[in-house]
């Protein structure tokens, strides 16, 4: 009867896939793993797992799919090894909903065995050292499997913290993701969404009225829009499923597969050479004068490609992944166009988490510093800015990666030194001759040194501080440098800096401020 | 001002070497488009300041240069890096950005000439170069102003002192009448007197404002009803104006050069009838509308009036012609043109060295007779604007890559900018004036294809589209234009380059191929990876091209570096380089070669495309991700394009509009600094602003609602 039953479901499931399609505007697991990976790429594993639950009727035959709620495998990407897990609410599930009547309980719910098919490939990942792409659209744990599903949460969670730092594990969540499966994503490296059709949360909208009565929608509580611009936890949203998918290949080419591997190479046609004249006169005249970190980055990198993480959260710091004479580095620039470029708690930890991602991983790091201090007042303090602000200071202390420095106009104070300064082990550090390496600025300064007595104290000040010579006189700036000769000189850098070998003294592990 | 003197002295650190990094000076003379030798041993000024900025500026510090004359700049602060500013010898700041504190800031001007010492001054055009007070106040301190006496300028500035000098000289003047008509019947006998098509207008009113046409008597006399009326009600003024109405008129204009020493030249034609709002667009030189005949006497009475005004330095004559080759003044200039490099290309004169030894008081070296046309020069203007709105609105930004094309044969480019400079609300929107040159009309409109094509703008709207369109158009070709050329040919307005269906087909095959190689780019890694990295056998795919409305099926396969596209069909074979980093792509579709820009592209496959001047945009998906995007959900674009919000905390310093403005997009509408750091909020459309919700002073915090539009 079952067998009939499936057969009726596969005449039904053009008709179901379309509806499907339609009302949800999102695809099935396997179209997903189509458009993700190289054209006839894909090699599935475990396709004939079912679960083995047995309670409330599912081990009747039609409560039993072959290869349960996930799609697993490999496949490539350009050519590249990459490991995928593609979970479900429509597609095959879509089916049950037709024919049970009752959707929400298979909904790419995790079972036993849907864990146990992902584990499995993450095990080979981290073996053979490729990385992981999850394409997350789960309905949350099994119900009807009680503690087996909840152990298949855990048991995932082990294996993302045992690659953690081994290989790139990347999310792209693409439908209901809520409960106990959004840790898995969290613990990954990235968390990219599809605008509209995904969420996560720890708790629903009905949960969180039932307990602090709030009203919240799915998308107020955990859409695309929340966490990329507000939480901080996804690092990039993207128009719907087709667009996420196409751009997580192009994303793909710029990591290495493991942490075994060289940041990759592609073939560049942009010179190494370039000079970029518009450089010299980007910076403006008035030191209080915004200007785009963006224009600085597009114009130095290999052909104005520039991936950028996060680029709706904390904008007071820029970064993202670009290629330098075809080498994938990872990029950070305070950006002077919002809050002044200054550091705060959300900022320092966005730019911590990354430099951390890029030194697990062989990516050099390219640090354009404009940083006017760490932002001032009691939102901050209370907010814990010592602590969160000292990640991304222990993050640049303990990369140990090639680390390239160009600081364009302020470095003042203390965030100078975190700013991947030559103090932490920085490799080239170079100033613009716009560059004004101080304590803080003048005016400040003269109303502590001079408390205000002295009128041409400022003047003073300036001259001698509000430019890169304190610093390259006491080589803590290699060198100033024609702005229009970064692209090159930083090119002529990563060659050499290729070869880099540096280690930290052994320890179980570094104990970052959290 | 200490950050002034520091950043000074960190610039002088790098002796920069501004013609290695642009060597677009070197490259014009090398061109040859003008030649005007110049005699070492004949003594002129030793230093001159240039009254200007922008691209006119840089022209005359480059014939200084050749003559060996030291060069001032005058700048606002915000053009302190601007390219004539490092072209010159020496440069001072007169002031802030508006105009009328800068450059048009004679106090300013007059003390920095006495600083420098520099003893003459051009003006270029615009700003103070028809101004007679600047001219008094240059002579009164013994500065040579480099240009006419200041009685030419004052003659020429007055409409109507300039018609009667020019009616006495025996120029042709538009027959007319300004002044009170009694009734209906004098009004007609004036017509007829005239001669009709006759216009009528109140003599107050401005340019066509309540402008009437008359072809009969019965019409002149419902026109006269009808102006008087206006101009007793609108202007309490009871004059009126009937003048000959000038039907499919073109501006042509003619080139006078005249010395201290009552010679005068002519210097041939300039046909500048593509005009927008009264604003030159396409110029040439010659006219292809003039016969020698009509010529030499355009160019006699506009000599007969230089010489009437005892006219020294270039200067041009405008006339309007009818189509029976009729002219009739129009006014004259005093100054150089903006369009003078096509008779530099076809006479081979360097209008500003003539114009620097005049001033020195040297007689002309040329007789009439030596001044020959050479070839056929057109310039077209490139301006930073939308022409999809009404033939161009103003944009401005950063030219976040600037590329002129100057790698080609014959071509020549006035131009004040450079990648990365700013275009501002202050100045002028033009980007610089393209000319090319060839030995007849065909092969100087080919070159200039060519040249638009070839020239890189990115970061701000600019006009190439409209400039191509004009310069293929059959009409233009044919010489079949007047000054209302484009409102004729685009009643509806600009819409770009119309493919045809072969071209359609080029586009998408260019298209195709061009995403193809990206694709099959980003497949090559360079070294020996751990994992070997398994190489794609495939040479062909299937994709799926979104161009328009329209969504086009195309086969690609590889074969070499080419590839053989199907589209429609059809099989057209597209090889190129692909360099995919550079900014110019040179394809050749089915032995036809093209120079394309890709201006953008990303991971979704959506990419625009510059194809025959016009910018494109595609979406290019392999078939199967085409088939599976019509399930993706149509989203509602959110417009927050009328609303500005504050997007951080801070202090509004100024806000620059008020409910009922009109602002364009990118306009600055206000001020706010935060971190003592201040940031110019811009509107993000064009429109008229609704209601302001912050004034100068106030705090704000982030998301604060601070002006919407409407």
């Amino acid at each position: 009867v079952g067998f009939g039953i499936k057969n009726f479901a596969i005449i039904y499931y053009c008709i179901a896939l379309s509806k499907g399609h339609a009302c949800l505007g999102k695809l099935t697991a396997r179209e997903r793993i189509l458009l993700l990976l190289d054209p006839d790429s894909f090699d599935e594993y475990d396709m004939f797992v079912e679960h083995r639950c047995t309670d409330f009727g599912m081990d009747s035959s039609k409560n039993k799919y072959p290869g349960d709620s996930v799609v697993t495998g490999r496949g490539r990407i350009n050519g590249r090894l990459a490991y995928v897990f593609s979970q479900n609410t429509v597609g095959l599930y879509y089916l049950l909903a037709i024919i049970d009547n009752d959707f929400t309980v298979f909904g790419g719910s995790l079972s036993g065995a849907h864990a146990q098919k992902i584990c499995k490939i993450m095990d080979q990942a981290a073996m053979v050292g490729a990385p992981v792409i999850g394409l997350n659209d789960s309905g949350g744990a099994r119900i009807q499997e009680g503690v087996e599903s909840l152990a298949g949460y855990a048991d995932i969670f082990l294996r993302n913290v045992l690659c953690s730092g081994v290989v790139p594990q990347i999310s792209l969540i693409m439908g209901p993701c809520a409960g106990g499966a959004v840790y898995s994503p969290a613990l990954t490296d990235f968390t990219f969404m599809v605008k509209d059709t995904s969420y996560l949360f720890i708790t629903g909208p009905d949960v969180v009225k039932s307990v602090t009565n709030e009203d919240v929608t799915q998308e107020q509580l955990g859409g695309a829009k929340t966490h990329t611009a507000v939480s901080g936890v996804a690092h990039r949203a993207f128009e719907n499923d087709i667009d996420a998918l196409l751009n997580l290949r192009e994303f793909f080419n710029y990591l290495p597969l493991s942490n075994r591997d060289p940041a990759p190479v592609c073939e560049c046609h942009d010179p190494s050479d370039r000079l970029v004249p518009e450089l010299d006169t980007i910076v403006p005249a008035e030191s209080t004068k915004a200007y785009d970190m963006l224009d600085i980055i597009h114009s130095i990198v290999d052909e104005r490609e520039f991936f950028e993480i996060m680029p709706t959260y904390a904008r007071n710091i820029v970064v993202g992944f670009a290629r330098m004479n075809g080498r994938t580095v990872g990029i950070v620039g305070n950006q002077p166009k919002v809050a002044s470029g200054c550091l705060d708690i959300n900022s320092s930890v966005k730019g911590a988490r990354f430099v951390r991602f890029c030194d697990a991983f062989n990516i050099p790091l390219i640090t354009f510093v404009d940083v006017p201090g760490f932002l001032p007042g009691t939102a901050q303090e209370y907010g814990g800015i010592i602590r969160h602000g000292a990640k991304l200071l222990f993050a640049f202390a303990e990369a140990t990666v090639p680390k390239i420095t160009v600081i364009t106009r302020k470095a003042y104070g203390g965030a100078y030194d975190v700013m991947s300064s030559k103090h932490l082990r920085g490799d080239a550090n170079y100033a613009w001759p716009t560059a004004e390496v101080a304590v803080m600025g003048a005016k400040g300064a003269v109303q502590i040194i001079f408390r205000g007595k002295e009128a041409d104290a400022e003047e003073e000040y300036v001259d001698k501080f509000a430019n890169p010579f304190p610093a390259a006189m006491r080589g803590f700036v290699d060198d100033i440098i024609q702005p229009s000769t970064t692209r090159m000189r930083i090119c002529h850098d990563l060659d050499v800096l290729a070869g880099k070998s540096q280690s930290s003294p052994w320890k179980k592990h570094a104990n970052i401020p959290l | 001002m200490a950050y002034c003197n520091r950043s000074k002295r960190l610039n002088s650190l790098f002796l920069l070497q501004w013609e290695t990094l642009c060597p677009r000076w070197c490259l014009i003379t090398s061109h040859k488009l003008y030649s005007s030798v110049y005699d070492p041993n004949e003594k002129t000024f030793e230093k001159i300041l240039i009254a200007n900025r922008g691209e006119i500026a840089c022209r005359v510090i480059k014939t200084c240069k050749k003559m060996g004359i030291k060069t001032v700049a005058i700048h606002s602060d915000v053009d302190a890096n601007a390219v004539h500013v490092k072209m010159a010898d020496e440069s001072v700041c007169v002031g802030p950005a508006p105009t009328s504190k800068s450059y048009l800031n004679m106090d300013a001007i007059m003390e920095v000439i006495r600083k420098t010492r520099a003893q003459a001054v051009h003006p270029g055009y615009g700003f103070l170069s028809e101004n007679k007070e600047f001219a008094k106040r240059l002579a009164s301190e013994g500065v040579t102003f480099i240009g006419p006496d200041t009685h030419a300028i004052q003659a020429m500035g007055d409409k109507i002192e300039s018609k009667l000098l020019a009616k006495n000289a025996k120029v042709n003047t538009i027959p007319g009448f300004d002044g009170v008509v009694k009734d209906a019947d004098e009004a007609v006998t004036i017509a007829r007197e005239i001669g009709y098509p006759v216009m009528i207008k109140a003599s107050a009113g401005g340019g066509g404002k309540g402008m009437r046409i008359a072809w009969d008597d019965e019409e002149t006399r419902e026109g006269f009803r009808f102006s008087s009326q206006e101009a007793a009600s609108s202007f309490g003024d009871d004059r009126l104006l009937i003048e000959k109405f000038i039907d499919n008129p073109r501006h042509i204009e003619i080139q006078v050069l005249a010395d201290k020493h009552g010679n005068a030249l002519w210097l041939n034609e300039r046909e500048c009838s593509i005009q927008r709002r009264n604003q030159k667009v396409v110029e040439e030189a010659p006219s292809t509308f003039l016969d020698p005949e009509t010529r030499r006497a355009m160019g006699e009475q506009a000599v007969a009036l230089a010489k009437a005004v005892k006219y020294s330095s270039a200067g041009t004559v405008e006339f309007l012609v009818d189509s029976s080759k009729n002219f009739y003044f129009l006014e004259m200039n005093t100054r150089l043109q903006v369009e003078h490099p096509v008779t530099e290309c076809i006479t081979g004169l360097d209008l500003v060295q003539e114009m620097i030894r005049v001033a020195k008081g040297y007689p002309l070296r040329h007789k009439q007779a030596d001044i020959p046309i050479n070839g056929w020069a057109v310039e077209c203007r490139v301006y930073a604007e939308d022409p999809y709105k009404s033939f161009g609105l103003p944009s401005i930004g950063k030219l976040s890559q600037y590329q002129e094309p100057l790698h080609l044969p014959s071509v020549r480019v006035d131009s004040g900018i450079q990648q990365g400079s700013d275009i501002s609300i202050y100045y002028d929107p033009m980007i610089s004036k393209l000319i090319t040159y060839g030995s007849n009309r065909a092969e100087a409109l080919i070159r200039m294809e060519e040249a638009l094509d070839n020239y890189v703008i990115r970061g701000v709207a600019h006009n190439i589209s409209l400039l191509r369109e004009v310069i293929i158009h059959p009409r233009f070709v044919q010489g079949d234009i007047s000054t209302k050329f484009l409102p004729e040919v685009y009643p509806d307005g600009f819409k770009g380059h119309k493919l045809t269906d072969l071209e359609r087909r080029e586009l998408l095959a260019t298209a195709a191929s061009l995403y193809m190689a990206e694709q099959l780019r980003s497949q090559r890694f360079l070294g020996t990876p751990r994992i070997p990295i398994a190489k794609s056998k495939r040479s062909s795919w299937e994709l799926s091209v979104r161009l328009g409305d329209g969504i086009y099926p195309v086969a690609v396969s590889k074969d070499g570096s080419s590839f053989s596209v199907e589209v429609d069909g059809m099989k057209l074979n597209v090889t190129s380089e692909w360099n995919l980093a550079s900014p110019l792509l040179s394809v050749t579709i089915d032995g036809t070669q093209r120079t394309i820009q890709r201006i953008s592209r990303n991971a979704s496959g959506e990419t625009s495309i510059q194809f025959l001047g016009t910018v494109y945009k595609l979406q290019i998906l392999t078939k199967v991700a085409a088939e599976l995007s019509k399930y993706m959900p149509e989203k509602a674009a959110e417009d927050t394009s009328s609303i500005l919000r504050s997007p951080m905390p801070g202090t509004v310093v100024a806000v620059s509009v008020k409910p009922g403005d009109m602002v364009s997009e990118g306009q600055e509408i206000c001020v706010i600094e935060a971190m003592k750091m201040q940031n110019s909020m811009i509107a993000a459309k064009t429109g008229k602003v609704k209601a302001v919700h912050c004034k100068a002073g106030d705090t704000v915090g982030e998301g604060d609602l601070l002006v919407e539009l409407e």
